[in-house]
């Protein structure tokens, strides 16, 4: 994400690449096996070969990865090669195969835009749908939502939620007035109606917030107002020492923990503080890869008993309502 | 496998997880490696520099004979730097030394820069340059560290044809990513780890941009998870031998000249 100060006419046009219950309970059953490695041949794809050039490397084979159900909470469409979604979804799926991603979130179209009016907000909507339509049921996704045009966001809602395929809302850069703007409260309750989970981005950047760019204070605020509104902290913030803790006692907001560096004790603070039934994992293809940010969970000294929670677990039960709703399998 | 970049010690802003050197050791064996060429955290920030490379020298020798290698930090900026170079190659016996440009304060444009790296030519020492240790947008808000510009490279290592030069830490995400690493790539003897390159398929990508014989296996552990540069490589769908060649067989051959 380019992180420069963006005026007010750069913010409106810019196109930006951007960016368990039983969690408590085994925190003692810590995962000895973490310091064993993912390494196996084995996916469904075509893929090449693993890396075997070390014997010792004897690592987490294809089916561990698989038995973890992982569902990617956090995906793009942007960076990959492909001239339509469904191109882009079938070289997706290629990669997801390799790494043992069962299902994946999606969300923005082909080339970001955060606010470039709301025909275009529709337009990325309709390639996510697009996409999905060729993911042989691999992919789920949220609509796109860019709150300078409220009515339009609940129309676009009802469009792609009530009455389309999407089970969840993705919010980018917001008005000025950041995450805890009320002129998002009326998006939010009513995707609360309809069950749809929110994430919404944030990052706390010591090189400077970009115009419009929220960090988990603000999005807890929000969060306060809806507390029967499942809400997600894209990136918590990516200084994830400072972005934890404003969300910890808001039981209604879960920490997303892709799109930054695979920095090491991010995924324990995260387990300690909220709780491994708050935590999810994501990816944020394809800006980064999944390969950094399964790290975060596959190398994380947290209990064995976290990872399928944060991997997928946590997700399908945050979905649930919705998906029962569109009589879609979890 | 072979490590290309690790740390010693503390990291000065949170502890981690293989910050002592006995865990890192245990932990980089059970994950498979097999040498690990190691820095020390400390050369990012200490004055005494012969002290750093003495520590480090000393905890390789106690706690990883034969797999801990270690890499001595030299301070161009520094009084006397040919003093701790001359002892990481006579006294320590190490077979390359670490720079931090940006740490210590200076460009790789600078004289001393030049004098520094035909030394290390003439002694036949490996340079490792750390382009970055962390994302600046995730800093500590005092301590603001931009990357460090590769640029200057493309023409001093054409003066220089022995030296022999790994990037480590070079990056291609937030605000300012790694560039010329193509031209790099195809320039004298330049070699690059993978720890701060992100995207799906990075690695292969970065075959692609230089060579398949320069691209060698870095964890940047344990600031990062292990897991993540590791996963990489699977996630480059490389074809077995140039996996095998990343993970291993060019830190070798660098290694040994």
């Amino acid at each position: 994400m380019k992180n420069e100060r963006l005026s007010r006419r750069q913010f409106l046009y810019r196109t930006s690449a951007g960016t368990a219950v039983a969690g408590v309970a085994c925190r003692r059953e810590f995962a000895s096996s973490n310091t064993n490695l993912v390494v196996d041949g084995g996916s469904r794809s075509s893929a090449p070969s693993p890396p075997s050039a070390s014997p010792a490397a004897g690592l987490v084979d294809m089916n561990t990865l698989k038995s973890l159900r992982i569902w990617d909470g956090h995906c793009h469409l942007l960076s990959f090669e492909g001239s339509t979604p469904a191109e882009r979804m079938q070289n997706i799926l290629r990669y997801a195969d390799r790494m043992g991603i069962e299902k994946m979130c999606m969300f923005l179209g082909m080339e970001f835009k955060f606010h470039a009016g709301p025909e275009n907000m529709r337009k990325q909507n309709d390639e996510i749908m697009e996409a999905l339509k060729h993911s042989h049921g691999r992919a789920l996704g949220y609509a796109f939502m860019d709150p300078y045009y409220v009515d339009d966001c609940l129309d676009e809602l009802n469009r792609c939620v009530r009455d389309g395929p999407l089970v969840g809302l993705k919010f980018e850069f917001d008005t000025p007035a950041l995450a805890n703007s009320p002129e998002l409260d009326p998006i939010i309750a009513r995707a609360g109606e309809l069950k749809a989970v929110v994430l919404h981005h944030t990052y706390i950047k010591t090189t400077g917030n970009m115009l419009g760019e929220s960090t988990p204070v603000e999005l807890a605020e929000l969060a306060r107002r809806h507390p029967s509104v499942t809400i997600i902290c894209g990136h918590t913030g990516a200084t994830w020492e400072l972005g934890i803790p404003p969300i910890r006692r808001l039981k209604n907001v879960y920490a997303d923990l892709c799109g930054s560096d695979p920095t090491s004790g991010f995924t324990e603070m995260a387990v300690r503080e909220l709780g491994a039934d708050r935590v999810m994992y994501g990816s944020d293809i394809g800006g980064r890869g999944f390969a950094s940010q399964l790290a975060k969970v596959l190398g994380a000294n947290i209990p064995l008993s976290a990872r399928p929670l944060i991997m997928g677990e946590n997700l399908r039960r945050v979905l649930q309502a919705i998906l029962k709703a569109k009589g879609v399998q979890a | 496998m072979i490590d290309t970049n690790v740390n010693l010690f503390r990291w000065p802003f949170r502890r981690l997880a293989g910050d002592e050197p006995a865990e890192l050791v245990a932990n980089l064996r059970k994950k498979g490696v097999t040498q690990a060429w190691a820095g020390s955290f400390e050369g990012l920030l200490h004055r005494d520099v012969a002290g750093v490379n003495a520590r480090l020298a000393d905890a390789c020798r106690r706690h990883g004979p034969n797999f801990l290698v270690p890499f001595g930090t030299v301070n161009p900026k520094q009084p006397d730097w040919q003093e701790d170079l001359r002892r990481c190659a006579e006294v320590h016996k190490m077979p390359g030394i670490r720079l931090h440009p940006n740490y210590h304060g200076y460009t790789l444009d600078e004289p001393a820069v030049t004098e520094l790296l035909m030394l290390t030519e003439s002694r036949k020492l490996l340079v490792e340059i750390a382009l970055a240790m962390e994302d600046e947008r995730t800093q500590y808000a005092l301590m603001r560290i931009p990357p460090v510009d590769p640029a200057p490279l493309l023409d001093l290592v054409k003066r220089m044809p022995d030296l022999r030069l790994v990037l480590i830490n070079a990056g291609n995400q937030g605000v300012r990513k790694t560039e010329h690493i193509p031209e790099l790539g195809k320039t004298g003897n330049i070699y690059f780890d993978i720890a701060r390159m992100d995207g799906i398929g990075v690695v292969a990508r970065l075959v692609e941009q230089t060579s398949p014989s320069r691209v060698v296996f870095g964890s940047h552990y344990p600031f990062f998870y292990f897991e993540s540069s590791f996963l990489k490589v699977r996630e480059a769908g490389l074809p077995d031998f140039q996996a095998k060649a990343v993970l291993e067989g060019n830190a070798r051959g660098l290694l040994q000249g």
